[in-house]
């Protein structure tokens, strides 16, 4: 009995007609194709994208050089040298960031506790030649500034979850 | 023995012992924070608590004396319950800034939150803010975080002499602070960061420059005092960051002083000599190793041709590593002279043919702390050997009656329970003194010269001390070394000891002062001694690590004798601008970080080290240097491939301790009694912090009290005499030498006696250590 229905189904291509079906469901659903980059897709609060060196609304930097995100850094990608300011206060004299190396965990934002490094939205990026990915304290500064906007709202929105 | 039953295991322990060292030796872990083996018992941290069987309270462990029988229980319900709540009430007003504090990854109160505390505090209210003090350049506080464990007040009363730091005020006011605004002066004060549980007491020079896990951690020993502190050195991308003490319970026990932990600081120094260097026409010039060693080989050479080997001579520091002074010794054997000194600073040379052997300790240092009398001549002991000194002060106050002979009279901070201070040119005559009565004590005979001199009561006293001690020792200190009948004095002390049946040995001067005569970097028969290399001015010196117009007992004749020489060969980790002048090459030679090597201290022990980091630029290991400068001169037996053969080759084999090489005993010295000084005795010691290269060039050591500028000090009847006012300009002459200096008040010293340091570019230009002066006011 089972044979004969096996020869049936072989001879009627019951199969390619199954396939069928869900290719002509998806000619008439709604499309989902994203024209980036003239769109882009919807991004999360908790996006986890370019690395961001945060101020506080005074324009002093967040950062105290705890060192937390260079311990628990996954990936080694973070390089930080610490001394003291002239005020006496704690201070990074160096803060590094290799994106070749970074595998975006977030692991170094849920560390930080002053909230001084964020993984912002920002994703298109990129380097040409060697070393471009390496960024410092500098320009992580600077990624913070053009996006304080967002990081605040993102963090404010994010934070009765935390 | 008592038996005593710890969470169900039970074991004997002695009486007297307290429920924590039963948990120690049972393996159990207590949580402490005030309880430190080495000081006295406080519980006032109450972390210890503990359930004692019957008890209705809970214990603490550390000042509970065991009982016959007794149970405890360290993780029941109770004790946890206690530890908690004590946990929660510490933390009431200790600030939540581990982010910034320098303590963070190595913090007492850090652990033991997270292993006994509670997730979260109750407390709501504000916590208080503690006005941080001033503990001078090494101590960096923030009394805020201070949870009142006392343990650096215990520290600086106990162990360093002086009671510098107090609790003032009760309850939630408690502050630890210095007395009347005064800083921390001690020379052991370091140690106060090791013991401080908690982020109160930081190192001012690590300041926020790494985390304890970033840091590799490896072992060396320290090149200063003749101690050899054991170190841990961390280090982090090829810099040394920071020097914790390696425990070592026969060497420094648990502490360091100052100069061993913060003199690393010089090691990247702006003064680092990073390339050789050749002077042509006048000029400094880069050069390589190649061009620079090939430029010494035949300096060496022509000098040995048209001069004769007996031109050259070789100076080296006392703080060199073993290997170093084995190979420059065998360098200018090889060439044929054996002109090699290593007592720099020393100026009378007449034990040499006569001493049995390296002048040591005369005993382990361990023996030190079970003495029970003990005669000190001639030593600035707090600051020669800070660490030997806390040793005698232990001692003291067991009972042992620690007698002083010497020529200043600084306050030792140890007990002392006889002392006479007299003149340098009176200090082998006193010595006399105290042999006489000691003899006329036990019944012995002496020699006519000492039959002739009359005993003062100060010196009967001394002499009734040893005398009536079983375990008595004489230790002769940096200052007697230095004398200028420095055989006399050591004669003298060995008659004394042989008398009262008393240790005797000598307070090592440097790291490596005993090692130098192991490998024989001292003169043997017919090689000149480092008075005579400088006083004959020979054609070729080689200078190892040394830098002799700082380092050397007449810094006067040295530079003359540097400066008419021929060829001058540095090897130094340093640049130092004096040098620059005479010296013809400049060899960068590795610090002891930097190198492997060996030190051997006071006591005959033994102890290599590997290097930590690696060499600051072109900067290359001593031991290498000479090795390849051996083979460039054509010398047999310079075939070395390691640090480690060189060692074999200079002690036969791989001992710990050097015992066979030790004698103190010395045959055959011609007394010198009858000593009398004209004018202005000078009295002069080596600062802590200007005693060698690597101290000079730590700013953090600089800018404590110790390292001040050199004063003329005088006591009240000398000043009068001369009618200079403490605190006024002076001029002080010695040979063709001047030096201006701020006259100081100083109610220990002798009559006619002119305190004047040693060691600093301000009085490098005077002559002799020990001699004469004159002080005229501006």
């Amino acid at each position: 009995m089972g044979a004969m229905k096996e020869f049936l189904n072989s001879l009627l291509l019951k199969e390619l007609f199954q396939g069928l079906v869900v290719t002509g469901r998806y000619m008439f659903a709604r499309k989902i194709t994203i024209q980036y980059p003239e769109e882009k897709t919807p991004q999360s609060n908790r996006f986890r994208g370019l690395h961001a060196l945060r101020r506080y609304p005074n324009g002093e930097e967040r950062c105290i050089a705890c060192k937390l995100c260079e311990a628990v850094c996954p990936a080694l990608a973070i390089t930080i040298e610490s001394g003291e300011r002239d005020d006496g206060s704690r201070r990074t004299t160096r803060y590094d960031i290799d994106l070749t190396k970074c595998i975006f965990c977030g692991y170094c934002e849920e560390a930080c506790p002053v909230d001084a490094i964020v993984l912002t939205r920002e994703f298109e990026y990129h380097g040409e030649v060697r070393g471009d990915l390496y960024y410092t304290k500098q320009m992580l500064l600077a990624v913070g500034e053009r996006n304080e906007a967002q990081i605040a709202k993102d963090r404010e929105q994010d934070a009765p979850y935390r | 023995m008592l038996d005593i039953e710890i969470d169900g295991k039970t074991l004997q322990v002695p009486e007297g012992s307290t429920v924590m060292d039963a948990a120690h030796q049972a393996g159990t872990y207590i949580p402490h924070f005030c309880y430190h083996k080495k000081l006295s018992i406080a519980a006032n941290c109450r972390m210890c608590l503990v359930q004692v069987e019957k008890a209705p309270k809970p214990m603490p462990a550390c000042a509970t004396p065991v009982t016959n029988g007794m149970k405890v229980f360290t993780h029941s319900e109770l004790a946890i319950n206690a530890q908690k709540g004590v946990m929660e009430f510490l933390l009431i007003n200790h600030p939540l800034d581990c982010p910034i504090c320098d303590q963070g990854g190595e913090c007492q109160l850090q652990d033991l939150s997270a292993g006994y505390g509670g997730g979260a505090s109750r407390y709501q209210e504000e916590k208080r803010v503690v006005v941080n003090k001033n503990l001078g350049p090494l101590v960096s506080t923030d009394m805020t975080r201070c949870i009142h464990c006392t343990r650096c007040v215990r520290f600086t009363q106990e162990i360093a002499g002086l009671m510098e730091l107090g609790q003032a005020y009760r309850g939630e006011h408690a502050e630890i602070m210095p007395f009347v605004e005064q800083t921390v002066a001690s020379e052991l004060s370091g140690n106060i960061i090791d013991l401080c549980p908690v982020g109160a007491l930081t190192s001012k020079p690590f300041r926020f420059s790494a985390r304890s896990w970033e840091m590799a951690r490896r072992k060396s020993v320290s090149p200063h005092d003749g101690l050899g502190s054991n170190l841990i050195v961390q280090t982090k991308h090829d810099r040394v960051l920071r020097v914790l003490p390696l425990e070592n319970e026969a060497v420094n026990e648990c502490w360091l002083s100052d100069k061993d932990r913060f003199s690393y600081e010089a090691l990247n120094s702006a003064e680092r000599l990073t390339q050789p260097m050749l002077k042509q026409d006048g000029k400094w010039i880069n050069a390589s190793w190649q061009q620079a060693l090939d430029y010494v080989a035949h300096a060496f050479k022509d000098i040995a041709k048209d001069h004769g080997a007996a031109a050259l001579g070789a100076l080296t520091a006392p703080q060199a590593t073993l290997e170093e002074l084995f190979l420059t010794q065998k360098l200018l054997r090889g060439l044929g002279s054996g002109n090699v000194d290593s007592r720099l600073r020393q100026s009378d040379f007449a034990l040499d043919g006569k001493l049995g052997g390296a002048p040591w300790l005369g005993m382990k240092i361990a023996e030190i702390n079970a003495l029970d009398r003990a005669l000190v001549v001639g030593s600035f002991l707090r600051k020669d050997q800070p660490l030997l000194a806390q040793r005698l002060r232990q001692a003291a106050k067991r009972g042992c009656q620690v007698s002083l002979i010497h020529s200043a009279d600084d306050d030792t901070l140890v007990k002392i329970f006889a002392k006479s201070i007299v003149a340098p040119s009176q200090l082998p005559g006193l010595l006399a003194q105290v042999v006489k009565s000691a003899a006329e004590q036990k019944g012995a005979t002496v020699d006519a010269e000492l039959a002739k001199v009359s005993v003062t009561p100060e010196a009967q006293k001394i002499a009734a001390s040893l005398v009536s001690g079983t375990n008595a020792a004489i230790l002769l200190g940096n200052f007697a070394q230095q004398h200028a009948q420095a055989a006399t004095l050591h004669a003298l002390a060995q008659q004394l000891a042989k008398i009262t049946g008393a240790k005797f040995g000598y307070l090592g001067e440097a790291a490596n002062s005993v090692g130098a005569y192991v490998a024989k970097a001292v003169p043997q028969a017919g090689g000149l001694n480092a008075a005579q290399i400088l006083a004959s001015p020979l054609k070729g010196y080689l200078l190892l690590q040394a830098e002799p117009e700082l380092d050397c007992a007449n810094p006067q004749q040295t530079l003359a004798a540097l400066q008419k020489a021929a060829t001058v060969v540095v090897m130094s980790p340093f640049k130092l601008a004096s040098t620059l002048e005479y010296a013809d090459v400049l060899l960068p030679v590795a610090p002891f970080t930097e190198t492997s090597g060996t030190f051997i201290n006071t006591e005959g022990r033994v102890q290599s080290f590997n290097a930590v980091v690696k060499p600051l630029g072109d900067t290359r290991p001593g031991w290498k240097v000479l090795r390849v400068l051996g083979n460039l001169l054509g010398l047999p037996g310079f075939e070395q491939n390691s640090s480690e053969e060189v060692r074999a080759e200079a002690l036969a084999g791989q001992p710990e301790f050097v015992a066979d090489r030790l004698n103190n005993q010395a045959n055959g010295v011609v007394l010198n009694l009858s000593l009398s000084a004209a004018g202005l005795e000078r009295v002069s010691d080596v600062p802590i912090y200007f005693a060698d290269a690597l101290v000079r060039r730590a700013p953090s050591l600089q800018k404590s009290l110790d390292a001040k500028q050199p004063r003329a000090r005088m006591n009240a009847a000398t000043l009068a005499k001369l009618g200079v006012a403490a605190g006024k300009q002076v001029k002080v002459k010695q040979g063709s030498g001047v030096a201006q200096m701020t006259a100081e008040l100083d109610a220990g010293l002798p009559d006619n006696c002119v305190r004047v340091a040693a060691g600093h570019v301000l009085t490098a230009g005077l002559g002799a250590m020990q001699g004469t002066l004159t002080v005229e006011p501006m």
